[in-house]
Formats: C-alpha cells, structure tokens, sequence
C-alpha cells in the first residue's frame, strides 16, 4: 500500500463523480502534495522518531463508499458512559454514519461534509476545509484531505450552547481483514456558542489497521470549547490523529488528549491563535505498557498579539514502551504580550521504555512571555520510602504515586462520567 | 521491644554506625543527642528499613521479631513508626488518601477488615483535634506547601492514626517555633502509654524540655558513647559536646 499507484484508482473514482461541491478541487490539490511527498519517513524531521512507513508495506482494505452494515448492537459495547445525555455520532472504517448517530441537542447541526458543502453552510466549508495543510506539509496530511469523502460537519450557530456533550466515535470494523480509513471531520463553533467534544477510538475483530484521521475546528468569538480525546485502543489498531483548531475570534479553548493503548499512535494538534485575546489550554497524559508507541506534537501559533496559552502533557512509560513528545509554540511579529507556558514531565517505570521530548520555542516578536521545559525521570525513591514506612506495600506505593502524578492532568478532565472513566482505566493499569 | 546488638552500617562503603548498643522497654522515653554528623539521623533511617543505607554487621529484635529482615512496610505494620526530619511532598496524593490508604494496608498486614468510612472520619476528628490540625489541611496535597510546623504536626497526626508502638521522632524540633514544639510535644505526649514507647533523636536540648525522656544516650562517631538520665542532656546543653568529643579522644589514647 506504499505505492502512490494504490490510491491513483480510488483518487479517481472518487473525483469522477461530477461533484460541484468544491470538494474536487481541495483532494486534487492535495493529491498532487501526496504524489510528491508520498508517506513521511525517518528522514522527515517531524517523523524522526515515529516510523509509520513499515505500515504501509501492509495490505489494507481501503473504500471510499460506506459498504459495512454495523448494527447498534455492534458497536453497544464502545458506548462511553454518560451516552445517554449526549449526542452521538459514529464513523465506521472512516465514513461518518448518520443512521447509527444519534443527536438529541436541537440547536447541533451535524451533517455529511458534501452536504454541507453545498448547503448554507458551504460558506463556512469553503472558509475552514483544509487549514490544516498550511500547517501540516506531509504526505500523510495530503493523504486524508486527498480523500475528504464521508465526512462530518458540526454547526453551532451563533450563541448556541449544547447542554449535552457531543461523543464522536471512529470505530473500525477490523472483523474480517486489514483496515485503511481515513476520518474527516470539520466543527465550527460559531460566536458566544459552546460545545463539549469528546473524541475517541475502538477496533472490533482482530485484523490490523491504520487511521490516519483528520479533524478541523473553527473556534468564532467568545465560543468555549472543550476537547476531549480519549485512545485506548487495541494494540493492533494504529492511527495518525490530527486535531487543527484555529480561533478566529476571542474565545477560549481547553483539550485534553489522554492515550492509554494502541499501537502506533501519532497525534498531532495544533491550536492556532488568529485573534486577538485567544486562551488556550492544552494538557495531556500518556500512559504506555507493553510495546506501544506513542507520539504527541502540539503547535501553538500565536499569530496574533494578546494571547494565552498554557500547555502541560505528562507521560508514564512501562515496559517496552516508547514515546516522542514535540511542543512547537511560534510567536508571530504581530504577536505581542503574548503568554505562552509548555511543559512535558515523564515518568519512566521500566528501564526498557523511552521517551524522547523536545519542547520549541521560536519567537518573532519583543514582548512576549514564554517558557518551555521537559523532564525525564523514575519514581522518587525518598517518596516511596516515605508512603513505605506508613506501612504501605511497594506495589501500592508505586500506584499511588503514578496516580498522584496524573492527578493535575486529571482534575482538567471535567465532564464526570468521562472523568471517571479515565481514572477507571487508569486504576486498571497500575 | 526494641533490641539493637552492634549494630554496623553504611552508605556506599563508607560506614557511619559503628556498633550501636541500645535496649528500650514498652513506656519508656530514650533520648539520642549527639553532634551533626554523628550518626543520629542514620540510626533512625536504618531503624525505619530505608534502603539505601547497609547493614553490615549486628542485629536488631523488635518485639520478637528480626527486624532488619522486613520490608520497611512491614516494620510500620508491625508498630515502628518514624517521624521523618524532612517530611516528603508528594503533589496530587492528598493527606486523608494517604492516611486511609496506609491504615487499611496495616490492617491488611494485621489480617483485620479495612476500616469502613464511618469509623475512619471519626478517628480521623479525633486526631485532627489531638493535633489542633485542620480538615483543610489534610485534603491538601500532601505536605506539598506546608509550613515546618504543618508538615511536623502532619507527622505526628500520622503517628496518632497508626498507633505504633514504638515511635522515632528524627529531629522533630528542627525548623520549628516553641509554639510549634509545644503542640508536636503535646501530642507525643498524649500518645504516650505504658505499652509504647518513644525514641526521640534531637540535636538539642529543648525538646526534652516538652518530651522527658527517662534516658539519654550520646551518639558521637557512630558509636553511643555515654549514656544517662535526662540530667546528661543539661549537661550537654550546658557544656556543648566537646566535653564528649574530649572524653572520647582520652579514651581512645588509653
């Protein structure tokens, strides 16, 4: 599947269709960026250290037309708690499905991105469709948008606020054979709305795959957005996610990304600052066993002056794990009196696991505030010794003090049922 | 209880106790005063199972048991407690967590039940009135930003939740006003019964003052030199430790 020949077909079906949705003209684009660039290697700086091109000397099933009938049976089990009071929707194998969503807020719009497309929305498509590749210039970014196809689209219209979060599921439906999808997905959240978005990841049946997903947020004035990822998938389910938020408008934005299995697992979020008096937050906790990988690179490009972003990712790795954690926060020359905080912690509970960090700082500006730093280090001993001689066992230490580590990612997840499932899964792990 | 024979230890080849001797019977208060560097903080590390620290030779029996055989854990299960000099912060675990969580492990070690919630919070009210510590406090990380006099009341609000029967108390006093010792003190005190017993190990003289102990005994060079009632530790407060220093520079010529 590492052949540019492999897609050529499909790009081509998909483009002789006769849309006039001005879908055409962004995948040929991008198609022409992935002829060139092909699948990012060792040698691609971004992607020293995750290596994803032995993925592709695999065969995948790959479609560009919804085929799998999943029933609601299937995918019962993925549910997150708390689904009751949310609205829901499913991509299955990287198509978004309508007919398995579910949305029970009235003001959420949520819709196939070719509706979109050409609907009253096609304004806000044409905006915000494919941002991501100014900042994204690899082959495996031009892949996706190549293919935009099945999409989602998410609308909340002015001063809207949706009471009930909103799941987004990617389920792969690996039952029979190797899977390729490729998720996409756009939300725009228009002006003084506000939305809680958690994302997250589940492989039925036991074949590879690889999901290399897309998701694009416009952030408009005074909008509030919480974004949550949530990957704790099978070990034989790898996937690129990408996150691109860009705030053109004052407004406030908080992500929390929390990877708990998979098997390779990159993830890229950029947040970017295209207004005035934009706030960020980005926080996120990595907890690896067995020979997982995970890669988490952030950007926070401050373009415009008067911002805040604050950006703390902590890492626990056993076993075998590995993982990358690379923090780029760009201030612009217009972006003056920015505030920008970054900081990666490790903690490294095997001597076989890893993690290489490395946190970026590159300022444009004279008058800004920011600060960067990354630690890499075991358990405290003094602090084990101590919760010891209270009495408490080794092993009961050791879990204490992981969770005690987590805790300041933790206390930012804030819807509760989500929250405790985190700390569920967590607690199962130590 | 307690029962050291010749006890020897070290950090990295380098050998800080060089033969301790000290017997301690339940209700009673010992005392080990000695000059920085002495070996007085050693001792209590060594007592308490920390593992960086050697034994090389000697022994130890804590109510019949030997006591350099087990897990620092056990030793606390068993009713060792020590009253740490720099009291560990450990950010996002809070005080009450830790406590429960500690309690329940002895109880496990002990073959008891876990305690359920209700009787734990009265416990808990009980020794928080002991110590004159606040609820806020205690759902605090642990003593993450205490002040000194927090993180020592901490300890000893710990010490009254675990009940041990022997307590080690490594320089309680240091970094602390008289205020702040007059409550640790009064709390020790409290505690204190015919069925345990306190080990106090202090550079100076005042906390004697607040805890008297029935005897005193003078750690220099690793070894316990001389050894008394609490008029020695007057003495010491009086004359300083090179009177000791002298008497054992003498005594080692001979």
């Amino acid at each position: 599947m590492n052949s540019v020949e492999y897609y050529k077909e499909h790009y081509q079906e998909l483009q002789s269709r006769g849309e006039k949705n001005g879908l055409t003209s962004i995948r040929e684009n991008a198609f022409n960026t992935f002829t060139k660039l092909g699948i990012p290697n060792a040698k691609h700086e971004e992607w020293k250290y995750t290596r994803i091109g032995g993925l592709f000397n695999k065969e995948y099933k790959f479609s560009i037309n919804a085929n799998i009938s999943l029933s609601t049976d299937d995918i019962k089990a993925f549910r997150l708690p708390g689904h009751e009071q949310a609205n829901e929707l499913f991509f299955i194998n990287g198509l978004f499905s309508s007919t398995l969503s579910k949305i029970i807020s009235k003001e959420l719009v949520a819709l196939p991105l070719e509706e979109a497309a050409i609907n009253e929305y096609k304004e806000i498509v044409a905006t915000h469709l494919g941002h991501s590749s100014n900042y994204l210039k690899d082959g495996i970014n031009a892949l996706n948008t190549a293919f935009v196809n099945g999409g989602l689209f998410v609308h909340l219209s002015k001063g809207k606020i949706t009471e009930h979060p909103v799941y987004i599921y990617n389920i792969t439906d690996a039952r029979s054979e190797n899977i390729f999808s490729q998720p996409r997905s756009l939300i725009h959240v228009g002006e003084n709305a506000q939305v809680q978005l958690i994302e997250t990841y589940a492989t039925l049946g036991d074949s590879e795959s690889f999901t290399n997903q897309v998701m694009e947020i416009a952030v408009e004035e005074n909008a509030l957005v919480e974004y949550y990822k949530i990957q704790n998938d099978a070990t034989h389910a790898n996937q690129v996610s990408t996150t691109h938020i860009r705030q053109v408008g004052k407004s406030y934005v908080h992500t929390v990304t929390v990877s708990l299995d998979g098997g390779i697992v990159r993830n890229n979020l950029n947040i970017i600052l295209d207004a005035e008096r934009c706030e960020a937050h980005l926080y996120g906790l990595y907890f690896q066993k067995g020979k997982s990988h995970i890669d988490n690179h952030t950007v926070v490009d401050n373009v415009k002056p008067n911002c805040f972003s604050n950006e703390l990712y902590k890492g626990v790795m056993n076993d075998e794990a590995s993982g990358v954690f690379n923090g780029k926060i760009f201030v612009q020359q217009l972006a003056q009196k920015t505030n920008a905080y970054q900081s990666n912690k490790n903690v490294l509970l095997s001597d076989n696991a890893s993690v290489n960090t490395k946190p970026q700082l590159e300022i444009f500006a004279d008058d800004v505030k920011c600060s960067h730093g990354c630690t890499v280090g075991q358990l405290d001993e003094d602090a084990l010794f101590y919760l010891q001689s209270r009495g408490i066992s080794e092993k009961t230490a050791h879990s204490l003090l992981v969770r005690a580590f987590a805790t300041d990612i933790l206390e930012h997840v804030k819807p509760a049922p989500i929250k405790a499932y985190i700390e569920k899964l967590i607690a199962e792990r130590l | 209880m307690l029962n050291i024979h010749n006890l020897q230890a070290g950090i990295e080849g380098r050998k800080i106790l060089k033969g301790i001797n000290l017997e301690i019977k339940a209700g009673e208060v010992h005392a080990i005063m000695g000059p920085n560097g002495s070996g007085k903080s050693t001792l209590a590390s060594v007592l308490a199972g920390k593992q960086i620290y050697e034994v090389t030779d000697g022994s130890v029996d804590f109510l019949g048991k030997n006591l350099l055989e087990l897990s620092p854990e056990a030793r606390a299960a068993e009713g060792l407690f020590l009253a740490f000099q720099y009291p560990i912060e450990i950010p996002g675990l809070s005080t009450t967590n830790f406590v429960k969580t500690a309690i329940n492990e002895v109880r496990k070690y002990r073959g008891q039940e876990p305690l359920d919630a209700v009787s734990f919070l009265k416990m808990m009210k009980q020794k928080m009135a002991l110590m004159n510590i606040d609820q806020s406090l205690l759902s605090r990380p642990l003593n993450e930003g205490f002040s000194g006099g927090e993180k020592k009341r901490n300890e000893i609000f710990q010490m009254a939740m675990l009940e041990p029967k022997l307590a080690i108390l490594d320089e309680t006093d240091s970094g602390l006003d008289i205020d702040a010792i007059r409550i640790v003190s009064n709390g020790v005190n409290k505690l204190r019964n015919k069925d345990n017993a306190v080990l106090v190990v202090t550079h100076y003289q005042r906390l004697l003052d607040y805890i008297v102990p029935d005897f005193v005994h003078v750690l220099y060079n690793g070894r316990i030199v001389k050894s008394g009632t609490k008029e020695l530790a007057l003495e010491l407060e009086e004359r300083g430790y090179d009177f000791i220093k002298h008497e054992v520079s003498v005594e080692e010529e001979v």
